[in-house]
């Protein structure tokens, strides 16, 4: 048996930088408050007295030149993990993003590889208001050339990470700053997990729940209280929204004839039009009721409490909305 | 002036100029009389001597990165005549297999990167090449183009500050041709001096004259050292001027044309072949030489250019992951 530890999203974070830098000596961390703070969330704790100046960068607090230089150097063979401290801050590094390191490669006759991960976080639940809450990870899966990944607990974020930045694209790395501290048991030896693979968290027969990030954790509370009234739910993570596993989708609704549809960010012009789009393209005729959303009000996120969990989804809320789907 | 620089020296930027200058204003033709070239064409013409300069004060593993103006040093640079001209017609021998255009020819080959059509973005990639550079170790430095335009965005306050901070190895060129599109400098900032905006980081700063390749080359060579002896960065105003519009599509209604003929009076590339016929630097048949290998290199890459194929429908695809294999990708 593989032997596990019991860590937190920020610590499996942690591990995989250091994994990563040991591995590939291209690998170096640049951002605001990276190294002697340890990152916000203190991810990069001890990445500075382990690897030293030259690879774990403290900038400036200037998003543009960050981008800038992870673009640069990245076209000159380095790895870089750019860390843009909340994803309401890259506003300011979006140029860089998706005028360049999104374009690069193809201009440059594919003779330039971008491998850059944008590290960030973003989401709601910490009382952090209106200007450091938002979810804006739907931009980014509308850029050709861009990956995006949302990882869910401790585990996923380990493996996704790894993979992330052995990959040769620009990787958008959205994490959820409500998750930093939630622990999950991980196996010690290192492992990867393939970016545009879906993972069925819960398997379940009556209805499909697809829900990203800090939802998956509600999702899987909703279908856990929907299994006392005999309710069955199938849970998955895509992890990445883009590429999309369209398969491990298409195959769970075929088997639930339902779809529900799980997001923080708001639902117009959002990525879970384009699940409920996949779903309805792939198998219109064996679902049973139209696909459903349950996602974040469109609106500001507020700063008090109450207001706060009331605009974005919960377990509530998905458990009502999967009762209208199956009529109980 | 005493003459500093050699016989091949002198050749060679006249060569490279006149290169620069034919294919341009046969491009141009191409487009305004044969409608075979489309969309954006930002002309270099009047400013080639910076680009003649920074050749010869550089090695060619120093990697260049400019804005939308770059078919001068990107030819500069080495990015074949043929290339760039099957760039401008949308084939699939183009720099850019047709997909760039004017304003992003590149060649990673002869480190010339890029290219680009952002105003200032380019100053926060070429501060990034340099920082690969002194990560990996190199004494290579990064020469960052950009327009006096540019000098007004926020990126080149940013990337100046981490600059300096970091001692990158980037010299920073401020092609000052006075006009950000139709807005003459001093319409655009209280501080028209843009070597100036480098005092508030203590970044070493001069201004010069690029009519002629000589300042030019001196000065950047003087950046380069430093840079390379791990000095940091610096930035050089070059004041020059464009003969042509901002792209082929101006009307220029902003300046007069006397002051564009006050200008030619200088020409880069008559001041050169000046000094050289002054100084006999080289025979009336050996400059016609030059000019008949111009002329046919321009010639051929015209030719080349038309008789290269469209990109295959295929292409569109091609080159935005370079990862081919994610397990769903299927389309």
């Amino acid at each position: 048996m593989t032997e596990t530890q019991v860590v937190t999203y920020g610590e499996a974070l942690g591990q995989a930088y250091r994994e990563e830098m040991l591995r590939d000596e291209n690998v170096y961390l640049i951002g605001e408050d990276v190294g002697r703070w340890g990152s916000l969330y203190r991810s990069s704790k001890g990445l500075l007295a382990q690897f030293g100046p030259k690879r774990v960068k403290d900038a400036p607090l200037s998003e543009a030149a960050i981008a800038g230089c992870a673009v640069g150097s990245a076209a000159m063979g380095m790895r870089p993990i750019a860390e843009i401290m909340y994803i309401d801050f890259i506003t300011i590094a979006m140029d860089q993003i998706v005028n360049h390191a999104a374009k690069w490669y193809q201009l440059s006759n594919g003779k330039v590889k971008m491998p850059i991960v944008f590290r960030t976080q973003g989401g709601a639940g910490r009382r952090n208001s209106s200007q450091h809450s938002q979810s804006l990870e739907n931009w980014f899966v509308n850029i050709p050339g861009l990956v995006v990944v949302m990882p869910s607990s401790p585990y996923e974020i380990k493996g996704l990470l790894k993979s992330a930045v052995r990959d040769n694209n620009p990787v958008m790395f959205i994490e959820h700053k409500s998750l930093y501290f939630a622990k999950e048991e991980i196996p010690i030896e290192e492992y990867l997990i393939p970016l545009g693979v879906a993972n069925v968290k819960r398997e379940g027969s009556d209805v499909t729940v697809i829900a990203t990030s800090w939802m998956v954790s509600f999702a899987i509370n909703a279908a856990e209280q929907l299994q006392k009234e005999g309710i069955s739910c199938e849970v998955i993570d895509p992890r990445t929204l883009w590429p999309l596993d369209k398969e491990t989708i298409l195959r769970s609704v075929e088997k639930t004839k339902h779809c529900v549809v799980v997001t923080e960010a708001p639902a117009e012009g959002g990525w879970s039009a384009e699940a409920a789009a996949v779903v309805f393209e792939g198998c219109f005729q064996l679902l049973k009721k139209p696909v459903t959303r349950v996602t974040g009000m469109r609106t500001g996120i507020p700063y008090g409490s109450v207001l706060e969990m009331q605009v974005i989804p919960n377990e509530e809320k998905i458990v009502k909305a999967i009762r209208n789907l199956l009529n109980k | 002036m005493a003459t500093k620089f050699s016989k091949e020296t002198y050749l060679y930027w006249y060569e490279l100029m006149q290169l620069i200058r034919q294919f341009e204003l046969t491009a141009e033709e191409k487009y305004k009389m044969e409608g075979k070239i489309r969309g954006f064409f930002h002309a270099y013409v009047g400013q080639e001597a910076i680009a003649a300069g920074c050749m010869t004060a550089t090695r060619q593993e120093d990697p260049f990165i400019t804005a939308y103006r770059d078919h001068g040093l990107a030819l500069a640079k080495g990015v074949s005549a043929n290339s760039c001209m099957a760039e401008l017609y949308g084939k699939g021998t183009g720099c850019a297999k047709g997909k760039g255009g004017s304003m992003h020819f590149f060649g990673k080959d002869v480190f010339f990167f890029g290219g680009h059509g952002i105003v200032g973005a380019q100053i926060g990639t070429g501060a990034g090449l340099a920082f690969a550079e002194k990560y990996r170790g190199t004494d290579n430095v990064s020469i960052t183009f950009f327009g006096d335009g540019a000098a007004r965005q926020g990126m080149l306050h940013e990337v100046f500050n981490i600059a300096m901070t970091w001692k990158l190895p980037v010299v920073f060129i401020c092609e000052n041709n006075n006009y950000a599109m139709g807005t003459s400098v001093e319409r655009t900032s209280n501080v028209v001096d843009i070597y100036k905006l480098a005092d508030a980081y203590e970044m070493p700063a001069d201004s010069l004259d690029g009519m002629t390749p000589e300042p030019v080359h001196e000065a950047v060579a003087r950046a380069v050292k430093r840079a390379r002896e791990g000095g940091g960065p610096t930035l050089l105003e070059i004041k020059t001027y464009r003969y042509k519009g901002h792209s082929i599509s101006d009307p220029q209604k902003y300046r007069t044309k006397e002051e564009v003929d006050e200008y030619k009076q200088r020409d880069p590339l008559q001041q050169v072949l000046k000094k050289i016929t002054t100084e006999k630097l080289a025979t009336k048949e050996e400059i016609a030489a030059i000019d008949k290998r111009v002329s046919d290199t321009v010639q051929a890459a015209v030719k080349f250019a038309e008789e290269s194929p469209w990109p295959d429908d295929s292409e569109v695809l091609k080159d935005i992951y370079q990862q081919q294999d994610y397990p769903f990708i299927v389309d």
